[in-house]
């Protein structure tokens, strides 16, 4: 094993990240963060959960594709996309395992149910959208092993997980952000809205296709894989038109609201605003608006990770930005729960590393080393489940 | 008939011996130190504030519609008929919806336990099911804070507003707030000074409507879309699937014909 930067900074980020899971478990959560009464929800609310549901958006987005709208040039893309979604659950999970006071008692919500609370809704959506996903996740699995029986059995309830996969994140994106709908004196006017649901469910679309781009990207770099161009650009293009239907959506709710004045005037807020605007929005499309940028694998990958920057910053200034002038100061995320949350990514990077070395979520004659015979692997190149599940 | 709490600041003399009781009664500490904390904690339920000669007391306010019993997901808040709004601490997962939620920012953490719970006022919820008053209540010298209906105690507000014009302002906080809350606050000066959020902008709406406006569509949605999108994986592998067997059809017919 080579001794790299790279894996030098992971065991930096995992030796720091189990000194705080150290104290967050012997000495409570104020040791650990800087919440307080008044901001009772910090950096890994607003970053491991809200963020990290968003990034694992892809899953559904792919899916739905391919399956429902039966485009056929991304299935190459749909299994690292049910990896990443499948992943970033869990990672969630394990997050929320530190964020939550009592995680001890996370059963709970099984039994002392309250259908009324956003809360719970999510909740239930965690749980069954997580097993929807590993059941989708499990035919690389079978694969893995040629276990032909299994994979029959998944095939034949494949249209079931399909569609409860995509009803399940509906629900789930859209309540994340139903969850401050009954916030509207605490939140800033800036980020308040009914259509809040709206916001977060259309923003995730577009942080799918973009995520998908990153991670596709990524791994062909890391893993010497042959990029499928067409894939890319199409994903692109149906990026930069979410990217103008979201920008268009919170035109519409800032005009409603008589908002469009304010949000030019220069303050605290309206500073993040334009951030989280212009990587967002405004430099994304701008960019794929370019035929150049758009049919190039360098500009398709910038254009994503600017627009990812951009929902991130979002998520953020709901969670956080949007809360400090009504609780009159600022939070400022210890360093320890930022380390948890690096351990936590560096986690997910390791996982996908090692589900993509040993599980055929990439097709094999894809791999350099092996004769790449095929420069641009046509999907029937995979005889796998996925491949024939639900025709 | 829901019970209540008329906090008068105008008879208040900061006595804090309500700080006192409540401490007593919720076996929470309370010394010298504690009593000149001037802000609501883990373990202070009630807080008397003092500026200049005039006092204000906070505590929750027993919502007639509480967010916090709203949000939970695990339902450990609820409103008894009596009107305390209660805790239960077992059921208690600490996702602090409640505390990011409430407009009074009345549920405190123990951030520094390992098992947390939420702190606040519960209306000394035994004494009131048994018919007695609250601890803090019992306890005031001047009746400032006083006990009762939350009817009676609306209209004997009313009544103290009308006959004393010049000491109050013609208000009672509490009465629509976010729907109406059980404690009750008249005052000669502004309750917003004292860090209580303004009327207009929390609004008289109770605040589960806010949620429960999208939360109600939920119910509906679930079969609708998994229909739609029953419906279009359906549609689209068809077509699929005809496609395929036109193709093989027109397959067999050209090596028919070539035969």
């Amino acid at each position: 094993m080579k001794f790299t930067f790279w894996r030098a900074v992971f065991v930096v980020i995992m030796v720091l990240g189990l000194y705080s899971t150290y104290v967050r478990y012997a000495h409570g959560l104020g040791a650990v963060t800087n919440m307080t009464d008044q901001f009772p929800w910090g950096f890994w609310i607003g970053f491991d959960c809200l963020c990290g549901v968003m990034l694992a958006a892809g899953g559904f987005c792919i899916v739905g594709a391919v399956y429902l709208f039966n485009v056929q040039s991304l299935r190459s893309v749909m299994r690292p996309a049910i990896l990443t979604a499948f992943l970033g659950y869990l990672l969630f999970i394990v997050g929320l395992l530190f964020d939550l006071g009592r995680p001890w008692f996370i059963w709970h919500q099984l039994i002392y149910m309250n259908p009324h609370s956003v809360m719970f809704e999510v909740g239930m959506c965690v749980m069954t959208y997580t097993t929807v996903l590993f059941f989708e996740f499990l035919p690389n699995v079978f694969e893995r092993f040629h276990m032909q029986k299994p994979i029959k059995w998944i095939h034949k309830i494949y249209p079931v997980l399909i569609v409860l996969g995509i009803l399940l994140s509906t629900l789930h994106q859209s309540s994340l952000g139903s969850l401050y709908l009954i916030m509207p004196s605490k939140l800033h006017p800036f980020w308040y809205s009914p259509a809040l649901p709206f916001f977060f469910f259309g923003s995730a679309v577009a942080v799918g296709l973009a995520m998908t781009i990153f991670e596709s990207t990524q791994s062909s770099k890391a893993l010497g894989r042959q990029l499928e161009l067409s894939v890319l650009v199409r994903l692109g293009g149906a990026l930069l038109v979410a990217l103008w239907i979201n920008a268009l959506l919170r035109f519409e709710d800032y005009f409603h609201r008589d908002m469009l004045r304010q949000i030019f005037k220069p303050s605290y807020e309206a500073y993040f605003l334009w951030l989280e605007l212009a990587l967002s929005f405004v430099i994304p499309i701008t960019l794929l608006s370019f035929k150049k940028v758009r049919l190039s694998p360098n500009g398709l990958y910038l254009a994503s990770v600017i627009s990812l920057f951009g929902f991130i910053t979002n998520r953020l200034n709901v969670s956080l930005i949007g809360f400090e002038t009504y609780v009159g100061h600022h939070y400022v995320p210890k360093w320890t729960e930022f380390s948890v949350t690096l351990m936590i990514v560096a986690m997910g990077f390791f996982l996908f590393r090692m589900a993509v070395k040993y599980l055929p979520i990439f097709p094999r004659q894809e791999f350099v080393g092996e004769p790449a015979a095929l420069p641009n692997t046509a999907p029937a190149a995979l005889s796998t489940v996925l491949e024939h599940a639900g025709d | 008939m829901s019970k209540a709490l008329l906090y008068d600041s105008t008879i208040c003399i900061g006595c804090k011996q309500c700080e006192g009781a409540c401490a007593t009664q919720n076996k929470l500490p309370y010394n010298d130190a504690i009593a000149a904390e001037e802000r609501q904690s883990e373990h202070k339920y009630t807080v008397v504030m003092t500026k200049g000669d005039k006092f204000m007391r906070r505590l929750c306010m027993h919502c007639e519609h509480p967010a916090c019993a709203s949000v939970c997901p695990v339902g450990a808040f609820h409103k008894t008929k009596e009107g305390p709004v209660v805790y239960d601490v077992w059921k208690c997962i600490g996702c602090r919806y409640c505390m990011a939620t409430c407009v009074f920012s009345q549920p405190k953490y123990e951030w520094g336990s390992l098992n947390p719970r939420v702190r606040k006022c519960i209306m000394c919820p035994d004494r009131v099911a048994a018919g007695q008053q609250t601890a803090c209540a019992e306890i005031c010298p001047t009746g400032a804070t006083k006990f009762g209906d939350r009817d009676d105690l609306i209209r004997e507000a009313q009544d103290r507003i009308r006959q004393n014009p010049s000491t109050y302002l013609n208000r009672i906080y509490g009465l629509h707030e976010v729907g109406g809350t059980c404690v009750l606050i008249l005052s000669g000066t502004k309750v917003e000074d004292f860090g209580y959020p303004a009327t207009e902008k929390i609004g008289e709406t109770p605040m589960p409507e806010y949620t429960g406006r999208v939360m109600e569509r939920v119910p509906d949605f679930i079969p609708v879309w998994s229909l739609v999108l029953g419906g279009i994986y359906w549609i689209s592998h068809r077509r699929q699937e005809v496609a395929e067997a036109e193709a093989h059809e027109h397959k067999e017919k050209k090596s028919g014909g070539a035969r």
